[in-house]
This record gives structure tokens, sequence and C-alpha cells, in this order.
């Protein structure tokens, strides 16, 4: 299989992720802000509905033994914890505050024409990389 | 049709199709949805010097990058063929919340008072672009995943990791708007 057409169900899922993203509104700071003050219920049905809805279809995919498109079988990759989970999940969730935008609204500003969040976006890559740099030095 | 794809999709709407993005990736390539990777992939890609978290092979990790740029152009999409004219219908009492703390304009996807090249250089366009925007990146990749990694996809597949962390995403949240807005906005 050549290397662009093994990518392009790839950029079609993006294409529709950022439909989504944008189109519902998730990748205003405005409604992060409604989210965070309690005051509409619109990123608690989007964010509550996305979870129903998939972890309906992963419970269907191994009820009935759904395989990739390529006939392999579903891996799921296990998420373990440490401290790291509660420590970074707070500093993320304060950026998060901040900025209005989770690493996919940050591409999806970018597309919709929000272009000083390439700037942020360079810096959310700043703070992986300062992260990967002082990885052995911070508790997990 | 286009007419109804224009107005603001309903949660009922987009939150159902987000979620069936879990199933299609893992469809697709047996692939784990989890945006914040990426940023790991590009400091891999282009600055990895030499340090051991990111000596791994990314170019295998290249359709995330593919997915992200999708994520792009179906933003783009959205602007133009999709564009909506009325600005976000943001709740009353956050209008009313925001404007005691000094915001005036409620155009476009975000204040425009805080994140434009105009404001880039002040205090608090650094705070909020920059310093915000390093808490993300340096955040996620701590806690192992963001919003898609671990609120959507570890929650879909009932990973109790994903549900502490989500606490704490909300936690964090909770903390900027309460917390910190009244002293950086």
């Amino acid at each position: 299989m050549s290397t662009l057409r093994s990518y392009l169900p790839y950029l079609l899922a993006g294409i529709l992720f950022g439909i989504l993203l944008t189109k519902a509104e998730v990748i205003s700071w405005w409604r992060i802000q409604e989210m965070y003050r309690l005051q509409s219920f619109h990123m608690y049905g989007v964010i509550g509905s996305a979870v129903v809805t998939g972890a309906i279809s992963v419970w269907l995919m191994k009820r009935f033994n759904v395989r990739t498109r390529n006939g392999e079988p579903i891996v799921i990759q296990p998420k373990s914890f440490d401290k790291g989970i509660v420590i970074g999940g707070l500093l993320f969730g304060i950026g998060w505050g901040i900025t209005g935008a989770c690493p996919g609204p940050l591409y999806a500003q970018i597309g919709a024409g929000m272009t000083v969040v390439v700037v942020t976006l360079l810096s959310a890559i700043a703070g992986t990389w300062t992260y990967g740099k002082l990885r052995e030095k911070l508790p997990h | 049709m286009l007419e109804l794809l224009r107005q603001p999709w309903p949660w009922y709407v987009a939150g159902p199709l987000i979620g069936l993005t879990v199933p299609l990736l893992l469809w697709i390539g047996n692939k784990s949805f989890g945006i914040s990777s990426t940023l790991r992939d590009l400091c891999a890609a282009c600055v990895p010097a030499g340090i051991p978290f990111f000596q791994y092979n990314w170019k295998d990790r290249t359709w995330n990058l593919v997915y992200v740029a999708g994520i792009m152009l179906g933003a783009l999409l959205s602007v133009t063929v999709l564009g909506n004219p009325e600005p976000v219908a943001i709740a009353p009492d956050t209008v009313a919340d925001l404007q005691a703390l000094g915001l005036t304009d409620f155009s476009g996807l975000g204040p425009s008072e805080i994140f434009s090249w105009d404001v880039l250089l002040s205090w608090r366009g650094l705070i909020f672009t920059v310093v915000g925007g390093f808490l993300v990146g340096f955040g996620t990749r701590y806690a192992g995943g963001c919003t898609s990694g671990h609120s959507i996809f570890g929650l879909s597949t009932l990973q109790w990791p994903s549900l502490v962390a989500t606490i704490c995403f909300m936690a964090g949240g909770f903390i900027t708007t309460h917390l910190l807005l009244p002293l950086i906005l």
C-alpha cells in the first residue's frame, strides 16, 4: 500500500473531528468559561455523550469481536497510574482554563483563523519538551 | 441542508459523533485516540536534543500528525463552507461574569482583548498565550494524556487512571476560572 494512501483515512478522520470540534463550538474560550462557571450544559453534554457513545462502541466491538479493517484483533493500550496524572492533570487543567483550549482545539483554532494560537501551540510544544528534559527529576 | 449544517451543532449531535472517533481510529488501524502525544512527536521530530524521552521512531506515529493536520483543515472548512455568521451564543450569566472582570468584546471564538497579535506582547497576552500554552504542553505530557486521550479514549475504555486525570483537569480549570482569572484578567 502506498504511504499516501495509507494515511488518507487518518486525514479524513481528522477533518471530521476538526469539523465536529468547531461546529460544536468546543474550541471557543467562551464555552470553556461557561463550563467552569457551571452556566451551561453544553460542554458537559458534548463530553458526556462522547464518553457514553465511545464506551458503548468499544463494548460492542469487544462483544462482537470486531477487528480492524485489516483484520487485526483490536488492542486497547492501557493507561497506567502515577503521581504525574494528578500533578500534570492539575497543571494542564489550569492551562486549559487559561487558554480555553486543550491540544485538539489548539490545532482547530489555528485552522479556524485564530493565527495567534500558533504561539500557544509552539509554547505547548516547548512545555512538552521541558517535561521531557526534566522527566527524571520530576515525581512520578 | 447546508443551512442546517451551518448552524452551531447541538451537543447531542456533536458529542456522540466525537465519541465515535474512538472506535473509528481503532477500526482504521488499532490506534488509540489522543492528541497531546503529537506535541511529543513534534519534539522528537524537530528538537530531540539527545533527551531519552524523545528517542523513539516518531515516524511510526506519522498517522497522528496527519490526523491533526486534518483537524486544522476541518476547522478551516467549518468557518468557510460551513461558516456561521452569528457570534457564539454565550450564556448570559457568563457574559455578565466576564464583563465584571473587564472584558467588553464578546465576538469571535474567544476574547480578542486577550488572544490577538496586538496584545501578544502585553503581560496579559504573554500569560494567556505563552504561559497557558506551556502549561497545556507540560501538564498533558506529565499526566500522560489530555481531554482526548484520557477523558474520551481513557474513559470510553473504562480505565480508572483516566478518571483521576479527568477530575484533575476539571479541578485545575475551576482553580483558573475562580481563583486565577480575577487576578490576571
